[in-house]
């Protein structure tokens, strides 16, 4: 099958006149019988097969085509009276109170019309249309409140608007008719000044008299399992129109009394109105006879679940799978586990030609059933052949170049793998298929932070590029090592995480091994550099593993988190706490931690990336990470309830600084009670208090870390993890070792609950830090009632803070997006929107791109020692 | 040694900022012109790989890097920025409130700065202060008092106070006569009564009068509730004040105009015109992402006080602001309130080129950005 590419130039939206309606349509419905006695659509219902065809074995009568061959088509009802459309009631309500109702003209006389128009027509041109739209504001703040026509002088009424669809003259109402009338007398030079192009929409069509009927594909009837036919909500709409409108013909024909006729004409009104929106506030919304709202036009485009978000914006894939997930640091992190059985099921189109001929059989010889193989044959003509046991002679004895093997996954297949909430374009990004056993997708707990994904449960999706250009953008622009320096701050945001950076530390802080030992973990993690083993000692410091690693030409300067700020001249290198250097691939001093190695901020990981192609960046990276993890395979690592146990001078030191705290608060609430406490300049004495309370007892706390954070590291994993960066804070070891400390709720210490009083067991107005939010145990010791219960509080409110969050940032980012998503870089460096006007002249005033810079500008002294070679 | 003559050469090619860079560097690692010559080369080589490429989705990126973070902002709108400053909305809510452009921000505030050659001893502070903070009559009230037969309002100033404030009692009595022009304003004797002129006065008329009187204000500036003297890190002394009039706080004598600042981006942008707008923008911007410990290059920020600001006014990124004017019918349908954006079109028969990129997604065509930019042309070969 041919395939034609059409591409839709333009689209004009305009108002549907009643000739325009009974041009497009091909049917007049006349009956709101559905189908006759043998289920078959009857003539001129509202099923007409002339309307199109949801049914299979059925053909259009219009076109001839069968199911999904015919798109459909509009037929139209002649309605007995005219009907307010209720979309334009707004605008007719402007109409009326703007022109004469004696002849039709526009309450301005010629002059200042004229000159308004002269207006409107140079902003017509200009296609401004807002200013447009300005202009005829402006006209009917101008028109509306004229009293007497300056054209024929008839005196004229205001017109007031009962909603949702009644126009009242004085306490006469208006009947559509009328209306219509009065719009029909309103020339087209002064349409024009209301704001409407009368070749587009003339305000007598806002008064319906005739309804166009939409296909039937665009409201297919649904048979239930009893065989039962379910119509759609619109069919039942429609239905019900089209009933009250034959009721209201035959009445008036039959010469029915007034008051029957008008009743059965608002009800027609009503029926109509509810087809175009049903969420209408004055009216009651129609509903089914279960009780459940219709949902009409206005609700099937509207809102998140409407056609235009839902449908049209949102769309759904093919070739896309989705499971769980789970770490695998063996594969790569630019590669992704992908389970055999869905390896088998998702597929890959691939043409076969003279060179692949012999391949790609091996694929269909496998069949579906047996690893790696193929399930469908596409031929040329388009028809899709399954591949079975009984087709499959067939089809090899028909393969030939030219046909399409849909073949399973193999390893080394692009693939784009994503995880929801997709905040940012790290949360897409294509990987290589490596098909393993299991059930869930594995990946590198390395690019575990762009996806932001964990373990406990965390699903992901996997789609399969089918064609070769989709192939070659996901891997030139989306694989892992291309999205490796995020574009928020210039910071690479894969890096080692977890026990990989644990592992390095210890590495490279205290350990050193046997010679064989080292060689042995090297070559584990896939490094054999025989030149490099020969020159290790009988012992091999962890500095030297690291270092065989690296490759010989890289040279680097960094400071891990303990460095404290020194100046680097004139010392030796190796008595700067925190300083690491690297010189021709050999670390000559200090140790890895998380801000060499990490996510964030590994500057050692970012300048292998600017100083290496992205192969070697990632084979780096990988070895890297493996190495961090096969340190600790060897050695073991844990962590233990003893890690928050304190040594005895700690404790007593801990045990005297939180005493002398609470002392010293309850010496500055004494001072309070005298009344001798000086207050800060433009503070109360009580708001004093609060805040030297706050700080001191914050000041305990923080002394406490520091006592805790200087204790030796020996073999407590959580002291060395937190130093290392690998997980956890000192805080954390802190709270659960030696104090929580002072709970707060929005930055003051906890006031409220009963009158001055948090609870009921303190004394009225008790302001010590007992009473107010103080924990001095630790979460080892174990909390008493009222601290649990204080600690509670805090820990409510800031889960409050994050449900509450949420929406408001998911809709910022939202209307961000839709705000600026037009705004890209020109060829000239300027960024400008889609009508091209220029939003930055140079973007970002240097055209940097930031995920090309180091942390948002080029770091003029690397260059420098680059230069120099040093 | 200077490396003038060769930064001329780059200058054109180079970024000014970086050019900056090199010289500190430079100098400090004392470089042969050779060297230079070859850093620079170096550099601009390091340039062209790091600029950005035509077509980008400049747009999207820069609204990812604020919405991916927007996440873990804290949504605390009270923050207590020091031991004497007010509170200032901050955080996510702050954040909302700039983007959306909003005219009344929840805690406007001045950041007053003094000239330099103000003495700030506590007696010139007050005096400064007193002109700036607004005073409302109420503050300088002995006694204030509806006489329920006569049926007026009767009221005496505290004398005191007044000379505190530098403020007569006839300029008070005046300021109360021009603001109650429908009321019979009259002194005897220090006491003042006010009587509504209206024919039927009745006592909830008088009550509300009463109301209205205490909020009069009779001296300082319109809007600025408090002001705060705030000693900065580098000793000098400063005034925050909450409330903001920008105008009026600039016509003192002692203020600093050049280095006075209001967070209200309106303010600024009538004052000031649009670019002080846009770097306002900026700077606002920034503070709350520094408070929050939050690191976003600040291009992003840039960017969108650019895309707020281009069209001479401030925009805000709402369905009435930026995302409201869009060319394309279907972009706008597609934000919010389809219906209403449909209806509107179909009355003046909007075309919709499909030049941006949501259309082009409804239609399934591919979007006018990276590479669904260049077109391929080529001729076929004759079967």
């Amino acid at each position: 099958m041919e395939k034609i590419y059409k591409k839709v130039d333009n689209i004009t939206f305009n108002l549907l006149s009643p000739k325009e309606i009974k041009k497009q349509a091909v049917a007049k419905v006349v009956t709101a019988e559905l189908y006759d006695k043998e289920g078959y659509p009857v003539d001129g219902g509202l099923m007409d097969i002339r309307l199109g065809v949801i049914d299979p074995g059925l053909r259009c009568k219009t076109c001839n085509g069968k199911l999904k061959e015919c798109f459909g088509h509009f037929g139209y009802i002649e309605l007995a009276r005219p009907i307010i459309h209720i979309n334009y009631v707004k605008v007719l309500l402007n109409f009326l109170q703007c022109t004469c109702s004696e002849c039709g003209r526009i309450l301005l006389d010629d002059a200042t019309a004229d000159k308004y128009r002269q207006k409107m027509e140079k902003f017509d041109r200009a296609k401004n249309l807002s200013l447009f739209r300005k202009v005829a504001k402006l006209v009917k703040n101008n028109a509306k409140s004229v009293k007497k026509c300056p054209h024929c002088k008839a005196k004229q009424v205001t017109i007031k608007l009962e909603k949702p669809s009644s126009f009242f003259e004085d306490q006469k109402r208006l009947s559509p008719i009328e209306v219509r009338a009065r719009m029909e007398k309103v020339p087209d030079k002064d349409v024009y000044l209301l704001g409407l192009k009368p070749e587009s929409a003339r305000p007598e069509w806002m008064v319906l008299t005739v309804l166009i009927i939409p296909p039937v594909t665009m409201r297919p009837s649904i048979t239930l399992e009893t065989g039962e036919r379910a119509e759609d909500d619109l069919t039942h709409k429609l239905g019900d129109i089209v009933r009250i409108n034959q009721r209201l013909f035959e009445n008036i024909n039959a010469g029915a009394p007034e008051i029957i006729v008008e009743d059965l004409w608002d009800l027609l009104q009503y029926h109509i109105t509810t087809y175009f929106d049903n969420n209408i506030s004055q009216i009651p919304p129609a509903r089914h006879r279960s009780g459940q709202p219709l949902k009409t036009l206005t609700e099937r485009i509207k809102s998140k679940e409407g056609r235009f978000r839902h449908n049209l914006a949102g769309k759904r894939v093919n070739y896309a799978a989705r499971t769980v997930i789970s770490p695998d640091p063996k594969i790569a992190f630019n590669e992704v586990g992908v389970p055999k059985e869905v390896a088998m099921e998702l597929t890959l189109a691939v043409r076969v030609t003279e060179w692949n001929i012999e391949y790609l059989k091996s694929f269909v010889k496998n069949g579906p059933k047996v690893y790696p193989g193929a399930n469908y044959v596409v031929y040329e003509d388009g028809k899709k052949k399954k591949i079975s046991p009984e087709t499959q002679e067939q089809i090899l004895e028909e393969f030939r170049p030219g046909l399409i093997v849909e073949r399973h996954l193999i390893d080394g297949d692009i693939s784009i793998f994503n995880r929801q909430p997709s905040l940012h374009r790290m949360s897409i990004m294509s990987h290589r298929v490596v098909v393993l056993p299991g059930k869930s997708f594995r990946l590198n707990p390395a690019v575990c932070a762009p996806y932001n994904a964990d373990f406990d449960g965390d699903e992901m999706n996997l789609h399969i590029p089918q064609t070769e250009e989709a192939q070659a953008e996901a891997s030139i622009l989306m694989d892992v090592q291309t999205q490796i320096i995020s574009p928020k701050q210039g910071l690479n945001i894969i890096g080692c995480i977890d026990d990989s950076i644990t592992g390095l530390y210890l590495l490279t802080k205290r350990m050193t091994m046997s010679k064989p030992e080292a060689i042995k973990l090297l070559l584990s993690i896939g490094v054999d550099k025989p030149e490099r083993f020969k020159k290790f000692k009988d012992k091999v410091t962890g500095n030297e593993i690291f270092s065989a690693v690296l490759p010989e030409d890289f040279n680097f300067i960094g400071f891990t988190k303990s460095y404290k700020g020194e100046k680097i001249k004139g010392k030796k290198p190796q008595d700067i706490e925190g300083y690491v250097l690297i010189k021709n691939g050999e670390m000559k001093c200090g140790f890895i931690d998380k801000n060499l190695i990490g996510g964030g901020n590994g500057t050692l990981l970012r300048d292998i990336r600017r100083l290496y192609d992205e192969k070697t960046s990632v084979d780096l990276y990988g070895k890297i990470f493996r190495l961090g993890i096969a340190v600790l395979f060897k050695r073991g690592f844990t962590i233990k309830t003893q890690d928050a146990d304190l040594a005895d001078n700690v404790r007593s030191k801990v045990k005297s600084i939180v005493n002398d705290a609470l002392e010293d608060v309850e010496q500055t609430i004494e001072l309070f009670r005298k009344g001798k406490l000086k207050p800060f300049s433009s503070k109360t004495v009580e708001e004093t208090l609060e805040l030297m309370i706050l700080q001191k007892l914050n000041e305990a706390r923080n002394q406490i870390g520091n006592i805790i954070a200087k204790s030796d590291e020996g073999e407590n994993s959580t002291l060395i993890m937190a130093h290392s960066g690998a997980k956890g804070k000192i805080v954390n070891l802190a709270q659960t070792a030696a104090l929580v400390g002072q709970q707060a709720l929005r930055g003051k210490r906890i006031e409220k609950g009963f009158k001055n009083r948090t609870l009921s067991l303190f004394k009225p107005n008790d302001l010590s830090p007992e009473a107010r939010g103080f924990v001095r145990h630790s979460y080892k010791q174990g909390l008493n009632p009222v601290e649990f219960f204080f600690h509670a509080m805090t820990g409510r409110d800031s889960l409050m803070d994050t449900a509450l969050r949420t929406p408001k940032s998911g809709y910022l980012y939202r209307r961000i997006s839709n705000a600026l998503q037009d705004l890209k870089v020109e060829y000239d460096f300027t960024v400008r929107d889609a009508n091209k006007s220029i939003v930055q002249f140079k973007y970002g005033d240097d055209a940097i791109d930031v995920s090309k810079s180091d942390n948002g500008t080029i770091d003029v002294r690397k260059v420098i020692s680059e230069v120099l070679g040093e | 040694m200077s490396y003038d003559d060769l930064i001329k050469e780059y200058e054109s090619k180079l970024p000014g900022r970086l050019i900056e860079d090199f010289r500190k560097q430079a100098e400090e690692f004392n470089l042969s012109k050779q060297d230079a010559k070859k850093v620079l080369q170096a550099l601009e080589k390091k340039y062209i790989e790091s600029k950005i490429n035509p077509g980008e989705a400049i747009g999207i990126i820069t609204a990812e890097s604020f919405g991916e973070p927007g996440t873990q902002m804290t949504l605390r709108t009270f923050h207590l920025a020091g031991v004497a400053e007010a509170n200032i909305t901050l955080g996510l809510p702050r954040l909302i409130e700039i983007f959306d452009a909003r005219k009344d921000i929840s805690t406007p505030t001045m950041e007053i700065y003094l000239k330099k050659d103000v003495k700030t001893d506590e007696k010139t502070l007050d005096k400064i202060i007193s002109k700036i903070k607004e005073i409302k009559l109420e503050e300088v009230l002995k006694e204030i008092s509806i006489n329920i037969i006569k049926l007026h309002i009767e009221l005496s100033l505290n004398k005191s106070r007044l000379s505190d404030l530098d403020l007569t009692e006839e300029q008070v009595f005046k300021t109360i006569k021009s603001s109650f022009k429908n009321c019979e304003v009259m002194n005897n004797d220090g006491v003042i009564t006010l009587k509504p002129k209206a024919k039927e006065v009745t006592l909830s008329v008088v009550y509300s009068l009463k109301e209205k009187v205490k909020s009069t204000p009779v001296k300082g500036i319109q809007g600025i509730t408090q002001v705060l003297p705030v000693k900065r890190k580098d000793g000098e002394l400063l005034l925050m004040s909450s409330g903001s009039n920008l105008s009026k706080v600039l016509e003192i004598e002692e203020v600093d105009a050049t280095r006075t600042m209001t967070n209200d981006l309106f303010e600024i942008a009538k004052i000031f015109g649009i670019e002080a707008a846009r770097q306002a923008i900026i700077n606002e911007a920034s503070k709350v992402i520094q408070d929050q410990a939050l690191d976003i290059d600040e291009r992003h920020i840039m960017f969108i006080s650019d895309a707020m600001t281009t069209t001479g006014v401030i925009k805000g990124i709402t369905r009435s602001g930026i995302s409201g004017e869009k060319e394309s019918v279907l972009a706008r349908a597609s934000f919010e309130t389809p219906v209403v954006h449909l209806v509107n079109a179909s009355l003046v028969g909007e075309v919709d080129y499909l030049n941006s990129v949501i259309e082009n997604v409804l239609l399934n065509q591919p979007v006018p950005l990276g590479t669904g930019l260049p077109d391929l042309i080529t001729h076929m070969r004759e079967k």
